[in-house]
C-alpha cells in the first residue's frame, strides 16, 4: 500500500525535476506514507518518545494495581504467578487482551474471559512489560497482512497446529484437563501473539520455525475458515464423525422411527 | 394389487369394457411376462405374505432402502472417482488447497465436491445413507434380539443378518478410506497398526495389504475393488439369502388375540403393504436427501490430503467403527514384552481379541441360548422383553459394553465439552467397561421381574380404578377394573420354562458338559414368574370376587 501511493508522486516528479530530485522525492514520499501508515495502524509503536513514556507510565500504574500481586512489582514473579521479564508485548497483549489475565481462579489452564481492559490499556500494559526487558513484540498491521496464501497457511496449520487445535480449528483436549481452544473468531493479532509467545501449553513458534510471512499465511487461512460458510451445509460444530454419528442416531434414525410408527399406526 | 391384476387379466381379457387404455396395457404386459415366466405364482405367494403391524418390524426395511440409496449414489460416484494414488498438484476451485500436492483419489473427490454438478450432494447422500444404513441395521438387530425373534427356526437368518452387519461396517470403512484425506489416512494407519500388532505374521500381512511400507501407493485401488465390487457382491448375495429366509420363515408377531404360534396375522403385503412400502422407500430416500442437503458430512477439504506426519486432534472414525477405536483408547498401557528377538505387544492385540470374542458371541448367541435352555421348539411369537428376563439382562449388559467402548472413542470430546480431564474420562470408562455391564445385567433383570409381577397382578386382579367404595359393613375397598380379554391375552400368553435337569446319558454317565449346561440353564431360569394359569384366572375371577375386590383378595402364587 505504501508503495502504491508513492507511484503517482514518482511519475509527476519525473516530468519536472532532475532525476536526482525525483529519487529524493521518492524516498521522502515512501518514508512519509510508510511512517504515517505505521503510526495510524499500530499504537504500540507510537513514535514520539514523550508519548511512549506516558504510555509506559500508565501501563506501570495499571500493572501495579492489577498484576503485581501475582507477578511481583518488578515483574520478578511470585508464588502465584511466573516472572514476566522477557515475555514481551506479544504475550501481554494476548493474555490481557483475550481476558485470560488477570487470572481469576487457578485451574488446569487460565480460561478466556471477557477482557477487563480497553485496547489502549492493554497496549499500555504491553508497553510497560516490554520496557522492562526485551521480548517478542506485538504484530503491526502490515505484518498481519504481509502475505495471503491460504493454501500454504492451511498446509502449515495441518502440520504445526492441527494436532492440538484440530484441522478445522475446532479445538481439542490435552492432558490433565488442559485443552487447546477453538480458533474460530479469534482476531488476527491474537493468533500472531499466540504463535510468538506460546501461551501456557502451546509451544512457541519463532521466526525460524515459521517465518513471518507464513504466520500471515496461517492467519489468512484461519480468517478464510471464519469468513467462508461451510460448503456442504451446516457443519455440526466441525467435530467430525462424532457429531455426524450422534446426528444420524438422534435425528436421522429418530425421524425414521417416527415415520415407521406413523405408518404402522392403526388406521381410523 | 399386482396379483389381482394378473389373474383378472389372464382369465377375462374382453370382459371389463370400462377398463382404461392404461390398465389394458398393464394387463397385456403382465400377461406377456407371466406366460413366459410363470411369475404370477411367485407374486401371489409374495402377495399373500403377511406383514405384521408393529413399527419395530420396519427397521429392516429402513436398512434395505438406505442400501438402495447407497447403491444409486455410489454408482454416480464411480463415474467420477479415480482410485489412484498417483500424486498430482491440485488446481480445482477450492482456494485453500490450490497448488497442494495430493493423490489423484483426493483430487477427484474434491472435484466431485466442488466442480461436478450435484457431486457434493451425491457424496453427502452416499455417506449419510451409509451412516443411516448401519444405524438401522443396529436397531433392527436389537429388536430381533430383545423379542427373541432369533430362536428356531430363525437362527440361521440371525447369523446371515449379523454377517450383513459386519459387511456393512467393512463397506463403510473401505469407502471412508477412499478419498485419501488426512482423517481417513489416520484411520488406515490405525488399521495398519492393528494388523502389525498380530504376533509373528502381522508385519507380513501389513506388507501384503499395502504392497509396501505403509502407506504405499496400492491401498486405495485395492480398497476400491473391495468397496465397489467384492464386498457389494457378497453383501447383495447375503441380503438375498436373508430375504428368502425371511419369506420362508415369515415374521414373528407379538402375542395377541388370534395370533398363535401357527399363523401370522397382519396385512398381506399385497396390496396395502406394497403400496405403503413403495411410498416408504421414497420417504427414506427423502429423509436422507434432506439431511444430505442441509448438513455437511466428511468435509475432506478441511482435513486436507493424507500425509503421514500430521494427526489432527479429535481424529475419530465413523460411528460404526467407534467401538474398536474406543477399545484401543481404553486398553491399559505397558502391556508389551520382549521374547528373544520378538516384541509381543498386547496393547493392540488384546482389544482385537476381546472384540473378536464379543463379535463371535453375538453372532452365535441363538445357538448358545438354545443349548442352555434345551429349547428345540419353533417360535413364531415374539417375546415381550420382560418375559425373558435373563436374555433381556444379557442384552442390556452387551449394549452397555458396546456403548462404553463407543463413548470411549470420543473421550477427548467428552473431556473438552464437559471440562474434565481426559485421564479422568479414560479411567472412569475403563471401570465402567467392566462394572457397567454387570450393573446393567442385575438392574435389567430386576426391572423385568418387577414388570412381570405387575402384569400378573393386573391379569389376575385388574387395574386399580381409583374408585373407593364403602361396603355395607363399613369396610372401604378400591374397585379394580378388569381387563378386556384381548388385553389380558397379551399379558398372560407367554411360555414357561423350567431349568434343565442333569440327566445321565445313554451310557448312564453324567458328563461335565451336562453339568455345565444344567448349571447355566439353572442360572438362565432361576428367577422367573410363571404365567397366569387358567385355573388361577378362574379362581381370581370366580363369583367370590365379582367386580369388587379388596386388597385382601387372594394373590396368585408367584413362582421362584
Ligand atoms: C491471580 C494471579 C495473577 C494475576 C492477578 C495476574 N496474573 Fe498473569 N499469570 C498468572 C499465572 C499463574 C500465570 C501462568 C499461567 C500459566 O502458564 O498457566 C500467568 C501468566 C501470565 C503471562 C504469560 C507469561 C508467559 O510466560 O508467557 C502474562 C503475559 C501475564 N500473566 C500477564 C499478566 C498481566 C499483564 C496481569 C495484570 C493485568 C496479570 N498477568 C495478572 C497469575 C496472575
Ligand atoms: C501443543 C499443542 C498446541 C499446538 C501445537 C498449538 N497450540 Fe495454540 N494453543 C494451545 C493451547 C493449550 C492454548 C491455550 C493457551 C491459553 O489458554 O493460554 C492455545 C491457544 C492458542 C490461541 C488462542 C486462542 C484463543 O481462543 O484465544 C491461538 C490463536 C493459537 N493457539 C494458535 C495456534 C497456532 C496458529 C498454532 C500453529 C502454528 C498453534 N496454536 C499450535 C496449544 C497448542
Ligand atoms: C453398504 C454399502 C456401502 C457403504 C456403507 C458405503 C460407504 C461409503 C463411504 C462412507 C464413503 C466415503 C464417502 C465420502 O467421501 O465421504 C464411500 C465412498 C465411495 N463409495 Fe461407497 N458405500 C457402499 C457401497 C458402495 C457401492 C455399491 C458403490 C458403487 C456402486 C460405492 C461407491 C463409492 C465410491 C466411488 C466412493 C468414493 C467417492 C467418495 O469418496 O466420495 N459405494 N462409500
Amino acid at each position: 500500500m505504501a508503495k502504491n501511493s508513492s507511484s503517482p508522486v514518482k511519475s509527476r516528479a519525473a516530468g519536472r525535476r532532475s532525476p536526482l530530485a525525483s529519487v529524493a522525492l521518492i524516498v521522502i514520499g515512501l518514508m512519509s506514507t510508510g511512517g504515517a501508515y505505521a503510526l495510524f495502524t499500530s499504537s504500540a509503536t507510537a513514535d514520539s518518545s514523550v508519548v511512549k513514556t506516558q504510555v509506559v507510565e500508565e501501563g506501570a500504574k495499571l500493572y501495579a494495581a492489577n498484576c503485581a500481586t501475582c507477578h511481583g512489582l518488578n515483574l520478578e514473579g511470585s508464588g502465584t504467578g511466573p516472572s514476566l521479564l522477557g515475555v514481551g508485548a506479544a504475550a501481554t497483549q494476548f493474555q490481557v487482551g483475550t481476558g485470560r489475565m488477570p487470572l481469576a481462579a487457578s485451574g488446569p489452564q487460565a480460561p478466556q474471559k471477557p477482557a477487563q481492559f480497553t485496547d489502549a490499556q492493554v497496549n499500555a500494559l504491553a508497553a510497560f512489560v516490554a520496557s522492562k526487558a526485551p521480548g517478542p513484540a506485538a504484530p503491526t498491521a502490515a505484518q498481519l497482512t504481509a502475505s495471503n496464501d491460504p493454501a500454504k497457511g492451511a498446509e502449515l496449520f495441518r502440520i504445526n497446529c492441527a494436532m492440538c487445535h484440530n484441522v478445522a480449528g475446532a479445538g481439542g483436549a490435552l492432558t490433565e484437563g488442559k485443552y487447546a481452544p477453538s480458533l474460530s473468531g479469534v482476531s488476527a493479532k491474537y493468533v500472531w501473539d499466540a504463535m510468538v509467545s506460546g501461551p501456557q501449553n502451546m509451544p512457541v513458534f519463532n521466526d525460524n520455525n515459521i517465518s513471518p510471512e507464513d504466520k500471515a499465511n496461517i492467519i489468512t487461512y484461519l480468517k478464510y475458515l471464519d469468513k467462508t460458510p461451510s460448503v456442504g451445509g451446516y457443519d455440526l460444530g466441525n467435530l467430525g464423525p462424532v457429531s455426524e454419528g450422534l446426528f444420524i442416531w438422534i435425528f436421522g434414525l429418530g425421524t425414521v422411527v417416527g415415520i415407521t410408527i406413523w405408518l404402522t399406526a392403526k388406521s381410523n | 394389487m399386482g396379483a389381482s391384476v394378473l389373474t383378472t387379466a389372464t382369465r377375462s381379457p374382453a370382459a371389463p369394457v370400462e377398463e382404461s387404455r392404461g390398465s389394458r396395457f398393464t394387463g397385456w404386459a403382465a400377461n406377456y411376462v407371466d406366460e413366459r415366466t410363470s411369475i404370477s405364482g411367485l407374486v401371489k405367494e409374495l402377495g399373500r405374505k403377511i406383514f405384521p403391524d408393529h413399527w419395530s418390524f420396519m427397521l429392516g426395511e429402513v436398512a434395505l432402502y438406505s442400501f438402495v440409496v447407497i447403491l444409486l449414489s455410489g454408482t454416480f460416484l464411480t463415474f467420477f472417482f479415480q482410485a489412484s494414488m498417483t500424486s498430482v498438484i491440485y488446481d480445482g476451485s477450492y482456494a485453500p488447497l490450490k497448488g497442494i500436492e495430493m493423490s489423484n483419489a483426493m483430487q477427484s473427490t474434491l472435484d466431485i465436491s466442488f466442480d461436478i454438478r450435484g457431486g457434493l450432494l451425491m457424496r453427502q447422500i452416499h455417506h449419510w445413507a451409509a451412516l443411516l444404513f448401519i444405524a438401522s441395521i443396529g436397531l433392527h438387530m436389537l429388536r430381533i434380539y430383545f423379542t427373541g425373534a432369533f430362536r428356531k427356526p430363525r437362527e440361521i437368518n440371525w447369523v446371515v443378518g449379523f454377517i450383513l452387519f459386519i459387511l456393512a461396517m467393512a463397506e463403510g470403512f473401505t469407502g471412508y478410506s477412499l478419498p485419501d484425506d488426512l482423517l481417513s489416512g489416520n484411520g488406515l494407519r490405525i488399521i495398519d497398526g492393528l494388523i502389525k500388532g498380530i504376533p509373528i505374521v502381522g508385519t507380513w500381512i501389513s506388507y501384503l495389504l499395502f504392497g509396501s511400507q505403509f502407506p504405499g501407493t496400492d491401498i486405495v485401488p485395492r480398497l476400491f475393488t473391495l468397496h465397489i465390487l467384492l464386498l457389494p457382491a457378497i453383501l447383495v448375495a447375503a441380503l438375498g439369502i436373508h430375504l428368502v429366509l425371511l419369506v420362508i420363515n415369515k415374521h414373528t408377531q407379538f402375542a395377541g388375540p388370534g395370533k398363535t404360534n401357527n399363523n401370522v396375522v397382519g396385512v398381506p403385503i399385497m396390496p396395502t403393504f406394497a403400496a405403503k412400502a413403495g411410498g416408504f422407500f421414497f420417504i427414506i430416500f427423502g429423509v436422507i436427501a434432506l439431511i444430505a442437503s442441509l448438513f455437511t458430512i466428511n468435509p475432506i477439504w478441511t482435513y486436507g490430503p493424507y500425509d503421514p506426519s500430521p494427526v489432527s486432534a479429535g481424529t475419530q472414525p465413523d460411528w460404526y467403527i467407534g467401538f474398536a477405536d474406543g477399545a484401543l483408547r481404553l486398553v491399559p498401557p505397558h502391556l508389551e514384552w520382549l521374547w528373544g528377538p520378538y516384541t509381543f505387544s498386547l496393547n493392540i492385540f488384546l482389544p482385537v481379541v476381546v472384540l473378536g470374542l464379543f463379535i463371535v458371541v453375538v453372532m452365535f448367541y441363538p445357538f448358545l441360548e438354545a443349548w442352555v435352555t434345551g429349547d428345540k421348539r419353533e417360535h413364531h411369537i415374539a417375546d415381550r422383553p420382560r418375559n425373558a428376563p435373563t436374555r433381556t439382562a444379557i442384552g442390556a449388559a452387551g449394549v452397555t459394553f458396546y456403548a462404553v467402548l463407543w463413548g470411549a472413542a470420543s473421550s477427548d470430546l467428552i473431556a473438552t465439552h464437559f471440562l474434565i480431564s481426559i485421564e479422568g474420562v479414560i479411567t472412569t470408562l475403563q471401570i465402567l467397561l467392566i462394572v457397567g455391564p454387570i450393573i446393567a445385567y442385575f438392574v435389567t433383570k430386576r426391572i423385568c421381574i418387577g414388570l412381570m409381577k405387575k402384569d400378573r397382578e393386573i391379569a389376575l386382579h385388574g387395574y386399580e380404578s381409583g374408585r373407593i367404595v364403602r361396603l355395607p359393613g363399613g369396610e372401604y375397598i378400591e374397585v379394580h377394573e378388569q381387563l378386556d380379554p384381548y388385553e389380558r391375552w397379551r399379558l398372560i400368553s407367554f411360555e414357561d420354562y423350567q431349568p434343565l435337569m442333569v440327566r445321565p446319558n445313554a451310557k448312564g454317565e453324567i458328563t461335565v458338559a451336562q453339568r455345565v449346561r444344567a448349571g447355566l440353564s439353572n442360572w438362565f431360569f432361576e428367577d422367573r414368574i410363571a404365567p397366569v394359569s387358567r385355573t388361577e384366572l378362574a379362581a381370581a375371577h370366580g363369583d367370590a370376587h365379582g367386580a369388587l375386590e379388596g386388597d385382601a383378595g387372594a394373590h396368585g402364587a408367584i413362582g421362584h
